[in-house]
């Protein structure tokens, strides 16, 4: 059992077919909606987590794909710059999902991709510029 | 020197330090002895406690003297990466301050401005050796008749790096919420709207001036860590209110203490000192500092073996009162509390997140607990920093 966040954008010839009812359906995965934004007539953007096997999220990401849903795998869109990171812990009182966490044993702010949902904010709070990478509703 | 009792001297402990037999611990680890073995043990057997900060300290900057131009040039504005630089000292001499930002930045135009790129960069840089670009103006005089100069430069063409900062290591400091209803970008850091978030910046247990609470051992000509390098106290800083809010112990509950500090910066490492953006508010300089305590009575054994469960901080509304200038407290938490993540406060589980580096100063008192032990000595502090009168409960 793994879990990915994904970024799903569906274009508005797409964003009324009940793609999302048929990965649970389909594929058994589960899902859980983390942000949603619906721009009605235009666009629709989901931050998904998905829960599965392996083969189970593959068939999920290709059937996304399938039917013309933009997808971007979160884990991959903000790095942290370890050299420049002081483990201050600015970044953790914005970090809404824990994907910057302070360990505290050591006090050390750890970084968990898997768990970041894009949002931008940890690059706002951080005053070392450690944080970079593409934010979902805007360059960051 | 103080007139506190001293049962162990300055020369004793040097002596010991020299002959390499020091017992040298941090101030994480002092709380431990003090707790298995009682005060008058641990004071019996620590001579030495070492403690570290890291974290953004405005009222910084640095003397920086540029070396004679040819022709001659008596420089009255300078800027640096187009950082303007004070020019008003001397004919080469200049000071850039921390927080000043660069001549072009678009400031809070749009809020919240990223405040890129300032003085505590321009000082990180040097520091690190990288590539500088100085420009300086003139009116130009008899002796001095350059008008414009511009090169680029790095740390070693510079005659002389001083840092020296007027108000360094808070020895206390505001613990922020924000009590309006919309998000604050402050010094403090991110806060969201109806306490939705808590910061604090202390280094707590570690933080030097906690482990020194009267100022016993600090004072003009104690020796420091500073920046990697070794440097000095050379003043109480600006600010400094050794009458502020003390629990009974005589532990400072709010800010109070603060020093200046200098040292040279050809000798520093950007390790421990970086240039810092918070957004919203300006540039700024994360400093590295750490300050042995010798361990004089048993005085000074007790406040070096307090931990963060015996140091409190007030909780100050950023959102309301404290733009208004309105000094009211909301409350008080210690810094363990601080440290766990969170903060229960008004009947709200609140998260807590800090803002000077842990880490970082742990490893400052660590490396000074090394440097004490191959032989670094104790300043004797030459001019005591003013102080208030202690009573032992």
């Amino acid at each position: 059992m793994k879990s990915v966040n994904v970024l799903l954008i569906f274009k508005k010839e797409i964003m009324y077919k009940p793609i999302i009812y048929r990965i649970a359906k389909d594929f058994d995965v589960i899902f859980n909606v983390l942000e949603a934004k619906i721009f009605p007539k235009q666009e629709g953007r989901i931050i998904l987590e998905l829960r599965g096997t392996d083969e189970q999220i593959d068939k999920t990401v290709n059937y996304f794909t399938s039917e013309g849903v933009e997808l971007q795998i979160l884990a991959d869109m903000i790095k942290r710059d370890e050299t420049k990171c002081v483990h201050c812990g600015a970044c953790t009182a914005v970090c809404r999902v824990d994907a910057l966490k302070i360990n505290r044993e050591t006090m050390e702010v750890e970084f968990f991709p898997d768990k970041c949902v894009a949002c931008g904010l940890c690059k706002m709070a951080c005053p070392m510029d450690a944080m970079s990478g593409t934010a979902i509703d805007r360059e960051i | 020197m103080s007139n506190i009792e001293i049962k162990k001297s300055y020369e004793e402990i040097n002596k010991k330090i020299k002959e390499g037999k020091a017992v040298v611990v941090t101030a994480e680890e002092m709380p431990e002895i003090v707790k298995s073995e009682g005060v008058k043990k641990a004071f019996e057997k620590v001579d030495v406690v070492t403690t570290g900060t890291f974290g953004i300290m405005c009222s910084s900057g640095a003397f920086l003297n540029f070396g004679h131009t040819k022709p001659r040039m008596r420089a009255s504005k300078v800027w640096l990466n187009d950082v303007e630089a004070y020019g008003g000292i001397a004919a080469v001499d200049c000071y850039i301050g921390a927080t000043q930002v660069r001549d072009d930045d678009p400031l809070n135009m749009v809020h919240p401005g990223a405040f890129k790129y300032g003085g505590g960069h321009v000082i990180e840089d040097l520091i690190a050796g990288r590539q500088v670009k100085l420009k300086a103006k003139s009116y130009g005089t008899d002796c001095y008749p350059l008008k414009e100069f511009e090169k680029t430069i790095t740390i070693n063409d510079l005659r002389n790096a001083i840092l020296y900062n007027p108000r360094n290591a808070y020895q206390n400091y505001n613990v922020a919420v924000n009590l309006s209803k919309r998000i604050i970008y402050t010094y403090m850091g991110i806060l969201k709207p109806e306490m939705g978030n808590i910061t604090y910046s202390s280094a707590g247990q570690l933080s030097p001036l906690l482990n020194d609470p009267f100022y016993w051992t600090i004072g003009t000509g104690t020796k420091i860590f500073l920046g990697g390098a070794v440097g000095a106290v050379t003043w109480h800083g600006t600010q400094h209110s050794p009458d502020a809010m003390r629990d009974e112990n005589g532990m400072v509950r709010e800010g109070a203490g603060t020093i200046a500090v200098c040292g040279d910066m050809k000798q520093m490492s950007s390790d421990f000192i970086r240039g810092a953006s918070i957004t919203g508010y300006g540039c700024s300089l994360m400093v590295g500092i750490g300050i042995p305590i010798p361990i004089l009575n048993e005085d000074l054994a007790f406040f070096t073996g307090l931990s963060d469960s015996d140091i409190k901080a007030q909780i100050i509304d950023y959102g309301i009162d404290y733009p208004d200038g309105n000094p009211r407290s909301l409350g008080e938490v210690t810094y363990a509390e601080l440290k766990s993540g969170y903060v229960n406060f008004r009947g709200k589980t609140i998260p807590s997140s800090p803002l000077s580096s842990y880490p970082k100063a742990r490893q400052i008192a660590l490396i000074l607990k090394e440097w004490v032990k191959n032989g670094f000595t104790i300043g004797v502090p030459q001019i005591q920093m003013p102080t208030v009168p202690f009573s032992k409960k």
